[in-house]
């Protein structure tokens, strides 16, 4: 009986394990359903979602001109302080004060991408970016201002 | 520094008893994470375990005091970062029921959908690193390949991997992408297939079946009494899913079973959780073709204040049941918030049955109690 029981665990066994083996064995030989990406190497043709959250950003369109009003929805909405906005008065052609964005500073360091602040811009000034490789070596250079030197509203937007 | 000899001489070491004790951890590669485990054993034999918390301790409960009913769901995606969408669900529905929020129907469906796919993913996560513990390295790998699919899913729909923050409330923060539908629908196509390849490596493996038949056996009553919810209960045939008792989202209008196993040893917990995915696909398919179209989030007011009073909120994570209580004074911050964390409970089951048993043994029950540190110690 012992003998008998031996031999069966024995064979039991060994069929188990090469059933494991042979899947093993197939994707050995059909390495095209491999899923493995060759990161950085194919930096190139690498493409991530397109709502990927990598950072924030202000798109600016060609007469480098921004929509954000300085109305600071996204400083209040942050929740770790991640953004501070500083305003001025620009002096229209009529001659009347107008409130405007003098920095838009954003700390990349701080930033959980939770996305709150793209949610709770009135009028679309920011918005998520896919880039994730964020690391460099002076974490001074994480502290960003966003809106481009020079850059202004644009026209109509209160 | 000691020749082998001398190390069994040299018994300042021990305790009283001929006690040892071992330092498990913060930094165990079979640990997951910053659990601290003070094992005593005698010989192999595990006389007592003790678990040291706090290294991963954020004070997320008071940190959400300080945060707004729109911002505090955010951090609750870091308390168990994989079922992150669960969490942020439980949060959403607290306040939806404090304010009496309408939810759209389509945002409804779209969040039954992505916890079940959260769940999968967790579970996957699980068997992969499970497996890993008791030795078998194939697995992970295999694991990991659906839960990529999953993965890329939450990519293009939510905008990150982990830690999503999608759900709002009264709703969703954005629509789901044109994508989801046929990206689901090719996850459980895929995932049915290759199920079977999980049986063949890990199930029917006799060296897994005897490391984890009859190790760890928690009993019904123990279940209870030590408050363990989740895959780890309904292995000892405990009826404890919130899906079932306290439906929540679309979940009423679902069939489903919910998986029992009466053995309650690491076996029986590694199978709930096996069917669990299988149950998990299910209402997946059958939801999958039924969104709603319209909105997909409610009107809500611009400043969120719940009302003077206490809330209290469960669902059912891929661990058991996560309850979020919190007192409000009225204000748009909560004055008191409690997470309950199922992982908290189901840890501390663990010196009760692991006791008595060889050290070897340990790693398989505590691999099946399935613990995220972070979660335990929030
Ligand atoms: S993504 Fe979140 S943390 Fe980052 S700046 Fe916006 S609101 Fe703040
Ligand atoms: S980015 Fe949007 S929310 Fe922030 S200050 Fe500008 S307009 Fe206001």
């Amino acid at each position: 009986m012992f003998l008998k029981d031996y031999i069966s665990d024995v064979v039991n066994g060994v069929s188990s394990l090469l059933k494991g083996m042979r899947k093993t064995g197939y994707y050995f030989t059909h390495s095209k359903e491999i899923i493995t990406e060759q990161y950085p190497d194919n930096r190139a043709t690498l493409k991530l979602a397109d709502r990927f959250k990598g950072e924030v950003v202000m798109p600016h369109d060609e007469n480098n001109e921004h929509t954000c009003t300085g109305c600071t929805a996204c400083e209040l909405a942050c929740p770790n302080g991640t953004i501070k906005i500083i305003t001025k008065f620009d002096i229209t052609p009529e001659g009347k004060k107008k409130k405007a964005i003098d920095a838009f500073i954003y700390r990349l360091e701080m930033c959980t991408l939770c996305n709150l602040c793209v949610a709770a811009c009135p009028s679309d000034a920011i918005k998520m970016a896919p880039n994730f490789e964020h690391s460099v070596f002076d974490r001074s250079k994480l502290t960003k201002i966003l809106n481009k030197p020079g850059s202004k509203i644009k026209e109509g937007i209160e | 520094m000691y020749t082998e000899t001398e190390i069994i001489k040299d018994n300042t070491d021990l305790g009283p008893d001929g006690e040892l004790v071992v330092n498990m951890g913060p930094q165990h590669p079979a640990t997951h994470g910053v659990l601290h485990l003070v094992v005593t054993l005698n010989g192999e034999t595990i006389k007592k375990i003790e678990p040291h918390l706090g290294y991963i301790h954020r004070s997320i409960e008071k940190m959400c005091e300080s945060l707004t009913y729109r911002q505090f769901i955010y951090v609750t995606s870091r308390m168990d970062y994989l079922s992150s969408h669960i969490n942020n669900t439980a949060c959403a529905l607290l306040v939806e029921k404090g304010m009496q929020i309408e939810v759209p129907e389509r945002a409804k469906v779209v969040r039954t959908i992505l916890n079940e796919l959260t769940r999968i993913a967790s579970h996957e996560l699980w068997i992969g690193a499970m497996a890993m513990d008791l030795g078998a390295f194939t697995p992970f790998f295999y694991a990991f390949r659906e839960r990529e699919m999953i993965t890329d899913i939450m990519e293009d729909t939510c905008g990150a991997r982990l830690t999503m923050n999608y759900i709002v409330p009264g709703g969703l923060m954005y629509d789901i992408h044109p994508d989801f539908q046929t990206k689901v629908k090719a996850f459980v196509k895929q995932f049915k297939e290759k199920v079977t390849e999980y049986e063949d490596l890990v199930t029917g493996n006799v060296i897994f079946q005897s490391r984890t038949k009859g190790v760890g056996v928690l009993t019904a009553e123990d279940a209870i009494s030590y408050g363990c919810t989740g895959p780890v209960a309904r292995a000892s045939g405990v009826r404890c899913d919130i899906r079932k008792i306290d439906p929540y989202d679309a979940y009423d209008r679902v069939e489903f079973d919910e998986v029992i196993e009466t053995a309650g040893d690491s076996f029986a917990r590694y199978m709930v959780r096996v069917k669990e995915m299988n149950q998990s696909i299910r209402i997946i398919e059958q939801l999958i073709d039924q969104i709603p179209e319209g909105d997909f989030v409610g009107k809500t007011k611009n400043v969120l204040k719940l009302a003077k009073g206490e809330f209290y909120q469960r669902v059912e994570t891929a661990r058991g049941e996560l309850g979020v209580y919190i007192v409000s004074e009225g204000a748009t911050t909560p004055h008191r918030i409690k997470f309950r964390s199922p992982g908290f409970s189901n840890l501390s089951v663990l010196d009760h049955i692991a006791k008595g048993s060889k050290i070897g043994d340990l790693m398989a029950t505590m691999g099946t109690l399935d613990l995220v540190i972070p979660d335990i110690d929030r």
